[in-house]
């Protein structure tokens, strides 16, 4: 079973939720404190939601220069699967292990609901047990979601498939308003050009256990335990 | 010498600023219809020593790419004076 590390900041709020969505598919997940140098072996990273050092300057600008994400670089630049979830995605672009950036909503208020999604890239570690093109139903919880890039890193991002999440326009069967926060190009969710950073805006660790209502996000953690039993095969 | 230094950061031009917007639309509603383009952003102060108003500058322009800006999204402006 891979060996998951879940990286607390302050101000993180999602850790129990993702430890315990990881734990629930077999994982052996654990903490890892932002002071921390270590990974402790870790086989997957992930940076979890939350508000980290309160959003200060901009969401994700200090914690990319927290001990801890020296260790989170080498296990990306390693090719090592790294995820990082709201806040995550945030200190993942704030650190340039992805590109773009994420601004506050276009309406300006904090969008907390369902939203809807396709998955258009599951060749990555977190989403090789989706169809492609699956249609998923995740929560967002975010006041800077709104993912926006300069024009020719966008051309990029689309041209190399690098788009893992996208929101997707309502049909009958989903009441929700699509791109919740004005994202360029409705993108919920990249990776780097390796496939093994993703960033994804939605919370698939709040749509992993029936009892939350949805279970769409599960695919995310039983991908890990499916990627790592391939490369380890 | 310490010199003070006003970062003024303001979200790049051409990009959405809702809260610009929105601003701007408030001042309409107000009557203030000659107001335009409104832009939002922030502004930080802070103390640097160095030891020439050059060496000031450099290492603020240093601090605003590093962190203090996000070169992505934003523009600063810098403006340093000796106290």
């Amino acid at each position: 079973m891979p060996r998951v590390a879940v990286v607390r900041f302050p101000g993180s709020n999602c850790d129990f939720d993702t430890l315990r969505a990881a734990e629930s598919v077999g994982a052996d997940a654990y903490f890892v404190w932002h002071r921390d140098t270590d990974l402790r072996g870790a086989d997957v990273v992930i940076l979890p939601g939350g508000f980290s050092y309160g959003d200060y300057l901009r969401s994700g600008a200090i914690a990319r220069f927290s001990p801890v994400m020296q260790a989170v670089q080498r296990h990306a630049a390693a090719g090592g699967p790294l995820l990082g979830i709201c806040n995550g995605f945030q200190i993942l672009c704030e650190a340039h292990l992805l590109p773009g950036a994420l601004m506050r909503n276009a309406g300006l208020t904090f969008v907390s609901k369902p939203v809807d999604v396709t998955v258009e890239r599951v060749d990555t570690a977190f989403t090789c047990d989706y169809e492609p093109e699956e249609r998923l139903r995740l929560p967002v919880a975010h006041g800077e979601g709104r993912f926006v890039a300069a024009p020719d890193t966008l051309r990029l991002l689309e041209a190399e498939g690098r788009v893992v999440l996208r929101y997707v326009a309502a049909t009958e069967r989903s009441p929700f308003q699509p791109n919740p926060n004005g994202s360029a190009n409705h993108i919920a969710g990249i990776c780097n050009a390796d496939g093994n950073v993703v960033g994804i805006m939605p919370h698939p660790e709040r749509a992993a256990d029936r009892l939350l209502g949805l279970t769409g996000g599960s695919g995310f953690f039983t991908s890990m335990i499916s990627s790592h039993q391939q490369s380890s095969t | 010498m310490t010199f003070r230094v006003h970062v003024r950061v303001l979200p790049r031009a051409g990009l959405l600023d809702p809260q610009g917007q929105a601003v701007e639309h408030a001042l309409t509603a107000l009557g203030f219809e000659e107001a335009g383009a409104v832009r939002i952003g922030r502004a930080i102060e802070l103390d640097v020593t160095a030891g020439s108003r050059e060496e000031a500058v450099a290492r603020a322009r240093q601090m605003c790419d590093k962190l203090l800006a996000n070169p992505v999204t934003e523009d600063y402006l810098l403006d340093v004076e000796s106290d």
